[in-house]
């Protein structure tokens, strides 16, 4: 019997906030353990939650990406559960209301194979803190930073029908939120988090089999690991004869397996009600309409462009659209002047090979578009070389400098001058009296071996075109 | 000791120190002599600091003496229930699980207070986490009736309505879920206004039901209650259900021509037999009070009054059920330590009184997969209707008259060991708050015994300055001596 697995992913992304749900504590990540908290998100006896309304924006501007529906009123339910990393007792989020409901996403299977999955729905809630467990302790320890941090939830429908698709269907959702503006979905630092349904079927069987959640998946490569562990422990146990049991279970980085955590029958109950302490909010289709039109270009719709109105190849298209603050980069050197296939080849060759080699991220980057347009420009109007163009462009990007003063600490601005040119052009005349007479000879390509020379001679800071004017003038034409 | 006409007054007393006849400072001293001779027999307080309260009375003295005159409040005591919270000073809940528990901040009331002048004196006794209705389920021992230390002063804000009435405190701060500041108020004869929800910031409120928590506040007058009332209220935007165009007193506490052409609800249904003969007969006399006033008497029905328990018992447990949870022992108060997690936590809660592991238990059932249709979601549907059935009622009149508590002062003890005869002192002050309405009680007699009647006037959202407005013009009337006593009774 052939089996067929069925997955859907949920996805925690947490928004990309000042402050955090409910409260006014710095949201961004790190810091000193409980050192971003306040009464309200230490759950002081007395205290209450205030709606954030830039996290609400940030949501919306999710569900707009994932082609939702958006809800005009919404509700904040709480989830009562016992954990010490959870300061009331109850999580605040949304339950039978969320905020976007039945959208969709497009994403590539394999190339130029696309699918579409479809978004069950996104509701908003507030992140707990963190327990810490330190080794051979007899306690735990908690740090409440994290706790009230804005997250949205984003349930997918078990649309996917392989770890593959599972992964670039992830991938795609993280594109389209970090394009969006909503979640920088950095699986290191927490802010994007996924745990994955899955079950295996019979092919071509229409009802499901038995799903067990797998939790815990810590990073973008160990979602397909996990997912084709599971796959297989299910497939196995069918091909036994034995029934999958309906569980959670958590998956083990070290050793690349899932463990069970808890069965069904151990599952919470939640007793979900409405937050008496957040009325009813009135989303209104103003707010609705005030996002959509504050939505940034989506990343597909910017490679239809580089690649349509900007003449791109789908390649080049394709690497200046991995990453929003790359797009905005190129984007910025194409504004700042720069023809966009010229912009596009300096960022690919010198920029990313500099982040590569450097491990550093473009957010620190020291280049800014104006200044690479102005190296291209001492470029084009001849004052370097292209080969000293790009050594000035690594000085520029390790130090900062703008282009003029980074070929000017090289010594690499081009020596234009016909009379200081002219010495060198003689001096190797005389010199290479071999290859001169080759030349005369009629050997016309000598004429690239003096050129060499010249500027070997010049340290390669000689315009080459004006060398070889020199040469025509002194030699005459090949033969002749 | 404080002239007679500034120990029943608050604003008689702000008036005084605004002028400079007298310091904050021998007021606070007054109150604190009182408390020291008397407290020991009433059990009002859980809390107080002479040397704290001194500090804060000579600040407000500088501040007058620097010409600073304004502030509502200027050295006048407030008392304030123990579950509002003070920064640094201990608030407790009445419960063992916060022994100990010092809040950072203050309460939104109590940041107002301190602002208007006001002057901190004490923290009050309550149920524990306000469940309860005669005090009697503080973690810390009852609080006395001053009419009859014998009897219990009512709940749960008893701590509260006993400071006031033995002159510990011309004023005191309550909280009201389903009477928590009207029913006491009416047990010891002064008088209780829990105002439209969201009319008072509930920030710094410690949780009981949240939907129905209102801060509320107790005076000897309701001229001192309209008082403190607009130094509380007003919007908060740490309170998202606060509402940002609160109802104030006004000139409510004023009085005027209230009664001329008033038209007054009186339902059938609190004419019961199951109400005490003296207390009938009282707010008979009220009614014709108001008539010879002006006011018309308009009878009416409402039949679900019988429903209000059972669907406001619903409501706060499975509120509480939420509210209570973060009193784990993991951030604050005391913690039992034990082998691992879910032992610590239950070796923690044994802390939680009796009456609150039964709210927590029924609630927590109540909002279980499987039973929430059958009691929250339904009880919400007939929380509804009450909240329709009065606007009916307030389409035929103004304000809604009656008894506050169908019975005076009982004794303590005599319902401790049953919660159900308990909760049905909650019948006549559960409604309003189930329907977000205002709701004010004020003395209006006393039986044969000479224990205090208190009334009941009801009003729809946001007519808390023309039930204030009555309740002034009824008081005139009635002309009963609102002095705090001179001493506690029956000891």
């Amino acid at each position: 019997m052939e089996l067929e697995p069925v997955i859907g992913l949920e996805v925690h992304c947490q928004l990309a906030t000042r402050s955090k749900l409910f409260c006014r504590c710095p949201a961004d990540f790190g810091g000193q353990p409980n050192t971003r908290v306040c009464p309200v998100c230490t759950a002081q006896p007395g205290t209450l939650p205030v709606l954030n309304e830039q996290a609400l924006d940030l949501a919306l501007q999710a569900g707009l990406a994932l082609r939702c529906k958006i809800r005009e009123q919404i509700k904040f339910d709480r989830k009562n559960y016992f954990y010490p990393d959870l300061p009331k007792g109850y999580q605040i989020s949304q339950f039978d209301e969320p905020l976007c409901e039945w959208g969709e996403l497009a994403f590539e299977v394999e190339k130029g194979v696309t699918k579409v999955a479809k978004i069950r729905r996104i509701h908003m809630e507030e992140d707990a803190g963190k327990a810490l467990h330190p080794d051979g302790a007899s306690f735990s320890l908690v740090d409440l930073n994290r706790a009230g941090v804005p997250l949205v939830e984003i349930v997918g429908m078990p649309d996917l029908a392989s770890p593959a698709e599972a992964s670039a269907y992830l991938q795609a959702l993280r594109r389209t939120l970090r394009f969006a503006g909503v979640s920088e979905c950095d699986m290191e630092k927490g802010s994007l988090r996924c745990d994955a349904n899955v079950s295996v079927r019979p092919k071509g069987q229409q009802e499901f089999g038995t799903k067990v959640e797998v939790k815990n998946i810590n990073s973008f490569k160990n979602v397909e690991r996990a997912l084709v562990f599971e796959i297989a422990r299910q497939g196995e146990l069918v091909g036994r004869g034995e029934k999958v049991v309906q569980e959670t279970r958590s998956f083990r980085d070290s050793e690349g397996t899932t463990v069970s955590m808890r069965k069904k029958e151990d599952a919470h109950d939640y007793r979900y009600f409405p937050d008496p302490d957040l009325p009813l909010f009135d989303v209104g289709s103003a707010r609705i309409d005030r996002a959509r039109a504050a939505m940034p270009e989506e990343w597909t719709a910017k490679r239809r462009r580089y690649q349509g109105e900007w003449g791109l190849s789908e390649y080049d298209a394709r690497v200046l659209t991995e990453e929003p603050a790359l797009a905005r980069f190129f984007e910025g050197v194409v504004a700042a002047g720069l023809p966009p296939k010229a912009a596009a080849n300096w960022i690919q060759g010198e920029v990313l090979a500099f982040l590569g080699e450097t491990k550093g991220e473009l957010a620190q980057l020291k280049l800014g578009a104006a200044d690479l347009h102005a190296l291209v420009a001492m470029e084009e109007k001849g004052e370097l070389s292209h080969q000293a163009a790009k050594k000035v462009m690594r000085r520029m990007l390790e130090t900062g400098e703008k282009a003029a003063q980074a070929a000017a600490a090289l010594d690499l601005l081009q020596i234009r001058d016909s009379g200081e040119l002219a010495g060198a052009v003689d001096a190797v005349i005389a010199a290479e009296t071999k290859v001169v007479g080759d030349y005369r000879g009629g050997k016309e390509t000598a004429l690239n071996a003096l050129l060499g020379r010249v500027m070997k001679a010049t340290k390669g800071k000689g315009d080459p075109n004006k060398i070889k004017e020199l040469l025509l003038q002194k030699l005459g034409k090949p033969g002749s | 000791m404080l002239p007679t006409e500034l120990a029943k007054s608050a604003a008689a007393i702000a008036a005084a120190v605004r002028a400079g006849r007298v310091k904050a400072r021998e007021v606070a001293d007054h109150y604190l002599a009182r408390i020291a001779q008397h407290d020991p027999t009433v059990r009002a307080f859980l809390h107080v600091d002479p040397a704290d309260v001194r500090a804060q009375a000579d600040a407000v003295d500088a501040r007058v003496a620097r010409g600073e005159k304004e502030g509502a409040l200027l050295g006048v005591p407030v008392a304030i229930k123990d579950n509002l919270c003070t920064r640094g000073v201990p608030t407790t809940c009445a419960s063992k699980i916060l022994a100990g528990y010092k809040p950072p901040y203050d309460a939104h009331v109590v940041e107002r207070i301190r602002a208007a002048g006001g002057v901190l004196i004490g923290k009050t006794n309550l149920d524990e986490f306000a469940m309860g209705a005669s005090t009697e389920n503080s973690g810390y021992g009852a609080s006395r009736n001053p009419h009859d230390v014998k009897r219990v002063p009512g709940g749960s804000s008893g701590g509260s309505a006993a400071a006031v009435a033995a002159g510990f405190a011309p004023l005191a701060l309550g909280s009201d879920t389903g009477g928590s500041v009207r029913q006491p108020a009416a047990l010891c004869g002064i008088v209780g206004h829990r105002p439209t929800y969201g009319a008072i910031s509930r920030y710094g409120l410690i949780a009981f039901a949240s939907s129905l928590d209102q801060v509320g506040p107790m005076a000897l007058n309701v001229e001192d209650c309209a008082l403190l009332m607009d130094v509380v209220a007003g919007p908060d935007s740490r309170d998202s259900t606060s509402r940002p165009a609160a109802p104030r007193a006004g000139d409510g506490g004023k009085g005027g021509a209230a009664l001329a052409g008033l038209r007054i609800g009186i339902p059938a249904e609190y004419r019961s037999d199951s109400i005490d003969g003296e207390v009938r007969a009282t707010l008979e006399k009220v009614e014709q009070l108001a008539v010879a006033g002006g006011a018309k008497l308009v009878p009416l029905n409402l039949p679900l009054t019988p429903y209000a328990i059972p669907t406001y018992y619903l409501v706060v447990t499975s509120e509480a059920s939420s509210n209570l949870a973060r009193f784990d022992g993991v951030r604050y108060g005391p913690r039992d330590e034990a082998q691992d997690l879910h032992a610590m936590y239950g070796a923690t809660r044994r802390l939680f009184g009796d009456e609150v592991k039964r709210r927590i238990m029924l609630g927590t059932y109540a909002l279980s997969a499987g039973y929430y249709d059958a009691y929250y979601k339904k009880a919400l549907q007939v929380r509804a209707r009450i909240g329709e059935e009065f606007a009916r009622a307030f389409a035929q009149c103004d304000v809604v008259l009656g008894p506050t508590t169908p019975t005076p002062a009982f004794p303590l003890g005599e319902k401790s060991d049953d919660p159900v005869q308990m909760y049905l002192c909650d019948v006549f002050t559960a409604p309003a708050p189930l329907a977000g309405l205002p709701a004010l009680s004020f003395p209006c007699g006393k039986s044969k015994a000479g224990l205090p009647i208190g009334a009941q006037l009801q009003g729809p959202a946001l007519s808390d300055a023309r039930l204030l407005a009555v309740a002034r013009e009824l008081e005139k009337k009635l002309a009963l001596d609102l002095s705090p006593l001179e001493a506690p009774r029956g000891a």
